[in-house]
């Protein structure tokens, strides 16, 4: 799932100032799961900016609100009556959901709550890692399942370098080592000899590198206007 | 501050201690403020952040947490990860501007009475110093 | 296997002198935080006459210093023969390949391919990591464009291609430890001439990688070139003992750094530096030494002359056959 981080709420009030009416927008889905925007965090967050702007002498009005999944325009729907009657809406989905709103309503300013950070999963409650980069070309069949562009620090390819210790990553201590991970999986499994493969320059075309990606699908388009014969 | 300021604490306390360390308090007939407002829950595990906001917001001066002596949660570590909470609001009043200090946790068993009034007493005595909820000292500005 | 330089790949000292079957020296020279040449000239004369080659860092630890291709010219006009190094992490095979063929243009022969440490423990560590290629790939790039005269995307190089010596890094010391002689196996197969290693004090351990190293029958697929290095000081040694990770520094060694009085620390530490050398030359299938004195240039003169191994032989002109 996405992973993000409540911005600092010094960060939140700095972006908030200039308005007077403001509705916090949650997201029931990734960030609900990681604690960073879904409805208990529209709840607390929105109490706290209304008192801290009632202390700071400029009460402002701070409405709460939460949509299923920000990134479909079906469920946004679900707000469109709301969104008019506010200066400026505080999204506390990921960076899709609030630039969905954004997109969605627009003339309605949209500011981001929080801080996306990456793709990953719960390790245990309340400690989410990043698994993938989305690169555009999986290769965890090479890597034992293991992936080096998201998990090693120089997204090596034919790792580990010499700064690998301990199992852990020359950056952190708190960072295991892809690479020793993936040597010591695929010694498990008996195909270490595929390791002796030398991988070749990836090709970056297909990650953000290559530019801001779509997909389209044919097969699941709905029908236009013209296309009856 | 004022003299005459009187605070208004409310205090979660779990069913299994702090409720009936609260309520031998009222048994023995020992004094304690009467500041001091009640709620109880069945495990201070059951604690969510926004109930303390939800308090400050509504005007409540401080706030105590009570549950079971750290060991004996009836839930097992309800009362761990209370703390945990308890330590993350505590700086999240302190930047919104209500100020941790009012929020406060005790860890008790239910045979406690005097523990709980002594700790009744210590909270309304520090929020006193502390002046009523910043939110209504804005107001009166 | 047609090729400018006379049967030679690249036709630098280092290479020639490898070859021709003797020990070599290699030392680094770090190139400085400013825009300098004289830092470089300075440093050079103390190497000259007694190295085969310098490596000239490139950002290392990723702390902006002058190029190294550009401080590799600077050393190579005071007759010093640069190893430039490359790390993967600052540039894409884009400017990897124009850095290439500008540095072989300007008369650099020798390029040493490392992934290079991370930015965060550098001076920039908010810049962008590019890690576009890893020194593997790279080994395999700088040898597809001499040997098949090929850029990487696979498009020929019509005119003068470059031809340089390329090397790797390797640390016998690193984890996993049963995994290195392998990835040096790899590097070999991706066409490294030569690797130079992670400083070692553990001659022990490193006679075990060695041994790996020899089954694996990778002595004749590479020149290996243990880095060795003199101790300045105690503080110096138990810093590198426990903070450096994949470093391994034996309690005997700071011991004896720790027992000796303040003014012979240095000469101790070229003490123990020329004895280890004297060690590495007794092991099969080491084919030199890489003394790495990092901000003491001059010690490298002292070292070579302690160790017997002043002068420097002749590089033989002509390769030998086959």
């Amino acid at each position: 799932m996405i992973v993000a981080e409540q911005k600092p709420l010094e960060e939140i009030k700095a972006m908030i100032a200039p308005y007077q009416r403001i509705l916090v927008v949650g997201c029931g889905t990734c960030v609900t799961v990681c604690f960073a925007g879904g409805e208990k965090e529209v709840a607390i967050l929105a109490s706290s900016l209304r008192m801290a702007s009632r202390i700071d002498g400029n009460p402002k009005q701070i409405d709460e609100a939460v949509v299923q999944r920000q990134c479909e325009w079906e469920f946004l729907d679900t707000i469109k009556d709301q969104v008019g009657s506010y200066d400026a809406i505080l999204g506390l989905g990921c960076g899709v959901g609030t630039q969905a709103i954004a997109e969605h309503f627009p003339g309605v300013i949209a500011l981001p709550g929080l801080n996306t950070s990456f793709m990953g999963l719960t390790v245990e409650a309340g400690v989410w890692a990043e698994r993938c980069a989305a690169c555009g070309s999986c290769i965890l069949d090479k890597t034992g399942g293991i992936c080096p562009i998201a998990r090693c620090s120089k997204s090596l390819l034919n790792g580990p370098c010499g700064g690998s210790s301990g199992g852990k990553c020359e950056i952190s201590k708190e960072v295991d080592c892809a690479w020793d991970m993936i040597v010591k999986r695929m010694k498990e499994r008996g195909q270490l000899e595929k390791l002796l493969e030398i991988n070749p320059p990836k090709d970056w075309s297909t990650a953000r590198d290559g530019g801001p990606r779509r997909i389209s699908r044919e097969d699941l388009m709905l029908a236009r206007e013209g296309e009856l014969p | 501050m004022t003299a005459d300021f009187e605070p208004t604490i409310v205090s979660f306390c779990c069913h299994y201690c702090a409720y009936g360390a609260a309520d031998l308090a009222g048994s023995l007939r020992l004094q304690y403020p009467p500041n001091v407002k009640v709620i109880k829950l069945p495990c201070t595990g059951k604690l969510d952040l926004i109930y303390i906001l939800k308090a400050f917001e509504e005007g409540a001066d401080g706030v105590l947490i009570a549950g079971c002596l750290e060991g004996d949660c009836h839930f097992q570590v309800g009362n761990l990860e209370a703390k945990r909470r308890v330590v993350y609001a505590r700086t999240l009043l302190d930047k919104i501007g209500i100020g941790g200090k009012r929020l406060e946790m005790i860890n008790l068993s239910s045979a406690m009475g005097n523990r709980f009034a002594e700790a009744a007493t210590q909270i309304t005595e520090q929020v006193r110093a502390l002046g009523p909820n910043p939110l209504k000292q804005k107001q009166r500005v | 296997m047609s090729d400018g330089s006379n049967g030679w790949k690249s036709g630098s000292t280092l290479e020639r002198v490898l070859k021709g079957g003797s020990f070599v020296i290699t030392a680094e020279l770090g190139p400085p935080k400013n825009a300098d040449a004289e830092v470089i000239r300075k440093k050079a004369r103390f190497l000259k006459g007694y190295v085969e080659g310098a490596n000239i860092t490139d950002n290392q630890t990723a702390i902006v210093r002058m190029s190294s291709v550009a401080a590799g010219c600077i050393a190579l006009s005071e007759g010093v023969e640069p190893i430039i190094q490359m790390t993967c992490r600052d540039r894409n095979r884009l400017a990897m390949q124009a850095d290439l063929l500008g540095a072989y243009a300007l008369g650099i022969r020798n390029v040493l391919c490392l992934s290079g440490d991370h930015q965060k423990f550098g001076n920039h560590p908010t810049a962008k990591n590019v890690y576009d290629v890893d020194s593997l790939q790279l080994v395999q790039i700088v040898k597809g464009l001499r040997d098949d005269k090929k850029f990487a995307c696979g498009e020929e190089i019509k005119g003068v291609e470059p031809r340089f010596f390329v090397g790797a890094a390797e640390n016998p010391f690193a984890d996993p430890f049963e995994w290195r002689p392998l990835r040096l196996a790899k590097k070999a197969r991706a066409g490294a001439d030569f690797i130079q290693t992670q400083l070692v004090y553990n001659v022990e351990k490193f006679k075990t990688f060695m041994t790996m190293v020899r089954d694996l029958g990778l002595d004749r697929q590479l020149y290996i070139l243990p880095g060795v290095g003199p101790l300045k000081s105690p503080g110096m040694t138990r810093y590198m003992k426990n903070e450096v990770p994949g470093l391994d520094v034996p309690d005997a060694i700071l011991e004896r750094m720790q027992k000796t009085p303040k003014e012979k620390w240095r000469e101790e530490g070229i003490k123990i530096c020329v004895e280890i050398i004297q060690q590495m030359r007794e092991i099969p299938g080491v084919a030199g030494v890489h003394i790495m004195a990092i901000e003491w240039e001059e010690a490298v003169p002292e070292i070579v002359k302690q160790a017997g191994l002043y002068p420097r032989p002749q590089p033989p002109a002509q390769a030998p056959a086959g």
